[in-house]
């Protein structure tokens, strides 16, 4: 079983990065974008087949690394089976 | 007085901060990040700068779940002594030993320079040495140092007294000029509820020699060692 995990800031967190970003494709002269925010995305592959565990795993693995809650969001999503 | 110095692949700091106790007069051992148990008799456990695994993640993420720091986390529970200097203060804030989150600079730079810091309490292991609203000279070097936390820690923090340093003039003024890579309310270090966990950015160990242009990094180390035992 494959998932995709995303990590993205809170709304409210400062995000330095994501405004350099936004800087750089206004000078590239991309238009029409009003803002950036960067985050992470990790493919996960699981040895499961049960969706049930696959979910409580991934959400174990969000809350004890992949993100830190003071600042972050995650969001799971299982991809594709075996 | 016996202090644990915390080694993580990546950790580069751990010579300074071994030297600095050593000159305070700590006995000083070396700890790897894979052990289960702190050395019997430990009264201060030192997490030093650097770039554990290499910043993987977020600073101090990897690090903050390594197996020594359940001994960390015993060791704080039952009142002993916990210094996180730069990369160690990510370390703690990642392990859950304080609150909060240190985020990238505010302009986005490696900052590394002299830096003045106004002690804000001269009443705890750490600071006994200083004056309390004294301009110690010491210096940063990092790029996720801005420290951020919500409103209701932040207010936490200040309310109970927990705000340890923050970033000054060499008058001891908080100015924004100072605070050089944004921190909310020029918070340089924190401690924990109890008094007994230090996490701070700058580096006290640099600045202990007068060969490398000052020596009030020292007084932090002379405090913990005239401290410890009665904390531990």
């Amino acid at each position: 079983m494959k998932a995709r995990v995303t990590v993205t800031l809170k709304n409210g967190v400062l995000d330095p990065q994501g405004k350099a970003i936004e800087g750089a494709l206004k000078s590239l002269g991309v238009e029409g974008i009003d803002g950036v925010r960067q985050g992470k995305v990790f493919d996960i592959e699981l040895g499961t087949a049960d969706k049930m565990e696959a979910e409580s795993a991934l959400k174990a693995a969000c809350e004890k690394l992949l993100a830190n809650t003071v600042i972050e969001n995650y969001n799971v999503s299982i991809t594709g089976g075996d | 007085m016996k202090s644990a110095v915390i080694v993580f692949p990546g950790s580069n700091r751990e010579g300074d901060v071994m030297r600095a106790l050593a000159q305070a007069g700590s006995q000083v051992e070396k700890v790897w990040h894979a052990e289960t148990q702190l050395p019997s008799g430990t009264d201060l456990v030192v997490l030093p700068g650097g770039f554990s695994y290499g910043d993987y993640l977020r600073c101090g993420a990897i690090a903050g779940r390594a197996t020594v720091m359940d001994a960390v986390r015993a060791h704080a529970a039952r009142g002993g002594l916990v210094l996180g200097i730069c990369n160690g203060f990510q370390i703690l804030c990642e392990s859950g030993l304080l609150p909060g989150i240190l985020m990238r600079n505010a302009n986005l730079k490696f900052i590394c320079h002299r830096q003045f810091l106004r002690v804000e309490r001269n009443d705890t292991a750490f600071t006994k040495r200083y004056a309390k609203g004294q301009a110690i000279d010491v210096c940063v070097a990092h790029g996720e140092g801005n420290y951020t936390a919500d409103a209701d820690t932040l207010r936490r923090l200040e309310g109970d007294g927990l705000v340890a340093f923050r970033y000054s003039d060499a008058r001891g003024d908080v100015t924004d000029d100072a605070n050089r890579n944004g921190s909310m309310n020029s918070i340089a270090g924190i401690y924990s509820e109890k008094l007994n966990v230090l996490g701070m950015m700058p580096h006290p160990e640099n600045l202990i020699e007068d060969l490398v242009g000052g020596t009030d990094g020292r007084g932090l180390f002379e405090s913990l060692v005239s401290s410890a035992g009665r904390a531990a």
